[in-house]
Order: C-alpha cells, then structure tokens, then sequence
C-alpha cells in the first residue's frame, strides 16, 4: 500500500495527541502547573493538527463535514464522529485548568476514554479491510493503542520533569508502555508475516483448477491509480534493517532517554538535563513511530495485486 | 446510504464473462471509456495523455494470463500452458465491502436491481472503497477527485431514447467475440442464469466474503498440442517405386 505521507503524519499526531489527552484526562497532572496547560493545548493542537492533515489526501476536502454521516457501518466515518466528540470534554477539561486551575474528574475520564476509543477507530479503518491481510490482524488495534499511549506517555515525561507531575510515574509509564507497544509489533509483523495468503492469482481468476495462474500481460503498459495506490514496492527489501532502525529509534533510545530524564528529575529537580533527555525522548519516539507507520502501509499488500503479478 | 439492502434485491442485474471466448482485443475497454467518459457523471480523465507516463482511469481493464498445468516447472512439461484474456470490472457484489466503508454515503447498492453505484457529488475522494474492494473495480478519478467505477450502464440498459438493441452495458454490445453476457442473475430463468448453471461459472475470489453477482464462464478444456500438430520430423514410410529406389540410394551415400 502506498504510504501517504499526510496519513501517516495524521495518524502519528494525532495517536501521540490522544495519547496525551488520555494522561491528561485521567488527572495524572497537577492542573495549576504552567507545564500542563501547555500539556492541555499541545494536545489539543496535535489532534487538530492530524486532522487537518487528514483532509489533504481527500479528492474533495470541501465535502469532508459529509464524512461524519455513515457512522452505522463506516470506521471512517466512527473515527470523525468520536474525534469531534473527544473535542468537547477535552475542551472542558483545558478550559478547567488553563482558566481555574481545576482538574474536572467526570470530562477528564470521558476525554480519556473516547480518546481512546477514536484511536480505536483508526485503527479499525485498516483493521477491517479484508483485502489487505496484514492489517486484518486483531492485533492492529491493539498496536495503535499502545503507541498513542507510549508516544503520549512519552511526551507527558517531558511535561512532568517541567513541573508538571511526578517525573518518575510519567517516566514508568512511557517505558511500560513503550515496551509494550514494540513487542505487540513484533508480534503483530511475524504473525502477519506468516500467514497463509488468503487470495492468490489461482483464487482471484478461478484458473486454479487448470494449474498455477503466472501474469502474461498487464491490462496498460504504464501505471494506473491501483499500481500506483495499492502496488507500492519501492524500499520493501529494506523493511527488516527499517523495522530494527524502527526499535532502536522508538524503543531502546527513548527508554534510555526517559530513565535518565527520571533520574534526574529525582536528583536535581527539574532541570536543563531532565528536559533535554526528555526533549530527545519525544524526538526519537516520534521518528521511530513515523517509521513504524510507514512500513505499516509500505509493507502491506492488497490483493488486487493478484491481479498485477506484484 | 452505506447500509447495505436488508433483503436480497429481486433483480440482480450484471455479467457474465466467457473465459473461454475472449480473444483480449480490449474494445470493451475501448467502448466502456469512450461511453462512460460522456454519460453518468465525472468525464473519465487522463493523466498525461500525450506523453511518456500516459495513464487514466478505466472501469474495465483486461489483464492476460498464462496458465501452467499442475507438476509443471516450465512450459510444456506436463501439459500445454494457456494464455486466458481476462476483462474485469465492478462485479457488483452482494456483500459489497467497498460500499459499508463509504464514510459519505456516497457509495450505495440499489435495493430494485443490486446495481453498486457513487453519488459523486457527495464523493470527497478519500479512496477507502477502492482499498475495501479486492477487485480493483474503483479508481479514482484524479481529475475530478471521485471514485469511479462500472455503472453496469445505468444511463443506457433503462434508456427508452435508443435502440431495444442497445439497451445493454457498452461492453456487451461492443464485444465482438461475444464473451460478455448481461442479465438478471436472480432469475433462474434468464439467458445469463442458464449460461453460468450449464458451464459451472465461478466467483472470483470466493474467500473475500464478496459474494460477487458477475459470473466467469472458465476456459473448456483444450485438445492437446501434441494430438493435432503435423509432426516436424522427416520420414520417408510411405515412399514407393522410384522414390523408394531414390530413397534407399540417398540413405547409403
């Protein structure tokens, strides 16, 4: 599948943004710190932000408010619905403390749990397509979750050893979490790579029962939107040294990062080296997601391609 | 809207493609572009049309496949291979998944006949159906920036303005081999029924869940290469008199 870059700038934003607000939600800051309010309206901005970014593959952006309509059988359109509506506690929340210094329990867990529950929703865009094996995995979802939570977990240390909150609890759950969403990864890429493939050119042109079905000739010479949208292949044979670069970027250099932020934090008190540790934590999360989220697309294959011999 | 018909629709209006009548000429594909490039909505643009990276986009494409009989590692060793000409398009499904991902409602299957069809001017582009539909029966348009995909020729197999004859999807008419068939598929009675009932037609892809309403009619089987090509090598069994006398004396030279 072809990597769209604002989909993938989307889909880690705004992980990393409700991932965030979930922290935020569940009051695991200090409402009065300048360090959450900026937490509040970070977290607001990268929601926005990845959903504006989402809009920018769209044929037809104008039309896009005709998206939050098909709710009863669309992920897609589930995934517009619950990100509006993840909007309005959050807004309360931010408001609550931004203005009056209050942590608002009931719009704080409901900002964190239907954040959670749109990310679900993203995730279950790819996850019920049939068509693309790799994603159809019930693990997909569950991938999500765990990097928008790392990746919000990551970036609330960086909060916290500002005077935000506790630096050693935000720090623990960005390494648990962190940890978690890799090895859920592995899983989820060695399980998908091991599947059977569930549609081949004999069962896509039925020809199987005269032998083993080869591409003569393809309908066009050049490309067309299918190849070019579904036949992506370019860096595939890279994708192992990408997933381990992957790891190294978003798993061991970010636990490293996030130990000695926490350590620091307890030692010294916030300081120049707590942040800094932190500041890269985010930076080398953030890059090591990005990959992840490339390879998601660069290495699945659609089964229309049986079709294209790729 | 996305949901799909609660009850199976009485008609099941689509094609049925003959595998083993298709020559791959491709003026199906020809006669579907020139034809929906005109009638139900966005025109069918290209990209480049004149230069080296030409493409555009097509509701019905023909790809062409070659076919090695079981046991074989190359051509020829058990069996002959085959060359199947195989024209796709939208197969208008029952199960249509690119129709319940549709965030829009752009995307819908009629209830009277099944026929799966975009409203574009609700379509924003976003490409979801086509990654649902594990046909490629949808491109979009990059011109317009909407999805499109065969109509089964709405505007013409209802149009009372032209010919009873040409009442039928442009691809059928055009076909000048007469591998493409149109009808109602729920009707057991109906030309199409009776074709896919006598020659076994299949669903392409059956594990996709799609249950698709076109049918393909596959190759019958083939006599043999070998049982009905004149034999290559020289003999001289037959010769008699002086061809017999010649033969013997041009054998001992």
């Amino acid at each position: 599948m072809h990597p769209a870059l604002s989909i993938i700038v989307f889909t880690t934003l705004s992980g990393m943004g409700y991932g965030l607000a979930t922290l935020l939600g569940l009051g695991l800051f200090e409402p009065a710190a300048l360090a959450t309010k900026i937490g509040y309206l970070l977290a607001l901005a990268l929601i926005a932000g990845g959903l504006v970014s989402s809009t920018l593959h769209l044929g037809n952006p104008q039309r896009a408010w005709r998206a939050l309509s098909q709710w009863k059988t669309s992920w897609l359109s589930r995934e517009g619905v619950m990100a509006i509506l993840t909007f309005l506690p959050l807004t309360v929340c931010a408001y609550a403390s931004i203005f009056h210094d209050r942590h608002l329990v009931l719009a704080g867990v409901l900002a964190a749990g239907l954040s959670l529950v749109t990310v679900y929703c993203t995730a279950m865009i790819y996850g019920s397509l049939r068509t693309v094996q790799l994603w159809s995995q019930p693990l997909t979802p569950v991938t999500y979750l765990l990097f928008s939570l790392s990746s919000g977990a990551t970036v609330g240390t960086l909060l916290a050893v500002t005077g935000a909150s506790r630096p050693w609890l935000l720090a623990v759950l960005a390494v648990l979490s962190t940890v978690a969403a890799w090895m859920v990864k592995r899983r989820w890429r060695a399980d998908g790579k091991a599947l059977p493939p569930l549609t081949t050119p004999e069962t896509a042109t039925g020809l199987g029962f005269i032998g083993r079905v080869r591409l003569f000739e393809r309908p066009h010479i050049n490309d067309n939107y299918l190849t070019r949208e579904m036949g992506f292949q370019v860096a595939r044979k890279h994708a192992d040294k990408l997933f381990g670069i992957a790891i190294l970027l978003g798993g061991f250099v970010p636990v490293v990062l996030l130990v000695v932020a926490a350590l620091a934090a307890n030692a010294m008190g916030p300081g120049l080296t707590a942040f800094l540790a932190a500041f890269l934590a985010v930076l080398a999360h953030y890059a090591g997601v990005f990959v992840e989220r490339w390879l998601f697309f660069a290495e699945a294959r659609h089964a229309v391609m049986n079709y294209y011999g790729r | 809207m996305t949901s799909l018909p609660a009850v199976p629709t009485p008609k099941k209006l689509g094609l049925v493609i003959d595998l083993d009548v298709c020559v791959g000429c491709h003026a199906c594909v020809i006669s579907c572009k020139e034809w929906n490039t005109g009638g139900y909505g966005a025109a069918l643009s290209d990209q480049d049309p004149y230069g080296p990276d030409v493409s555009g986009t097509f509701l019905n494409r023909i790809h062409s496949f070659e076919v090695l009989p079981v046991g074989a590692e190359k051509i020829g060793e058990a069996g002959d291979a085959r060359i199947v000409h195989f024209p796709k398009s939208c197969l208008h499904c029952e199960d249509a998944p690119c129709v319940t991902v549709c965030p829009t409602g752009a995307s819908y299957k009629r209830g009277e006949d099944g026929i799966v069809l975009v409203d574009e001017d609700m379509c924003i582009g976003c490409g979801l159906c086509a990654w649902a539909c594990p046909y490629g029966a949808r491109e979009m348009d990059l011109a317009a920036g909407v999805m499109k995909k065969c109509t089964l020729c709405v505007d013409r197999i209802y149009n009372e303005t032209i010919d009873e004859i040409d009442r039928v999807p442009s691809c059928v008419r055009t076909c000048p081999a007469n591998a493409r068939h149109y009808g109602d598929l729920a009707d057991p009675q109906s030309d199409v029924s009776k074709m896919v009932a006598a020659r076994g037609g299949i669903d392409l892809m059956p594990e996709q869940g799609t249950k698709p309403v076109n049918k393909y009619l596959p190759p019958r089987p083939r006599t043999a290469l070998a049982d009905s090509a004149v034999p290559l090598a020289e003999t001289s069994a037959g010769a008699s008199g002086f061809f017999a006398w010649l033969d013997g004396v041009l054998e001992r030279i």
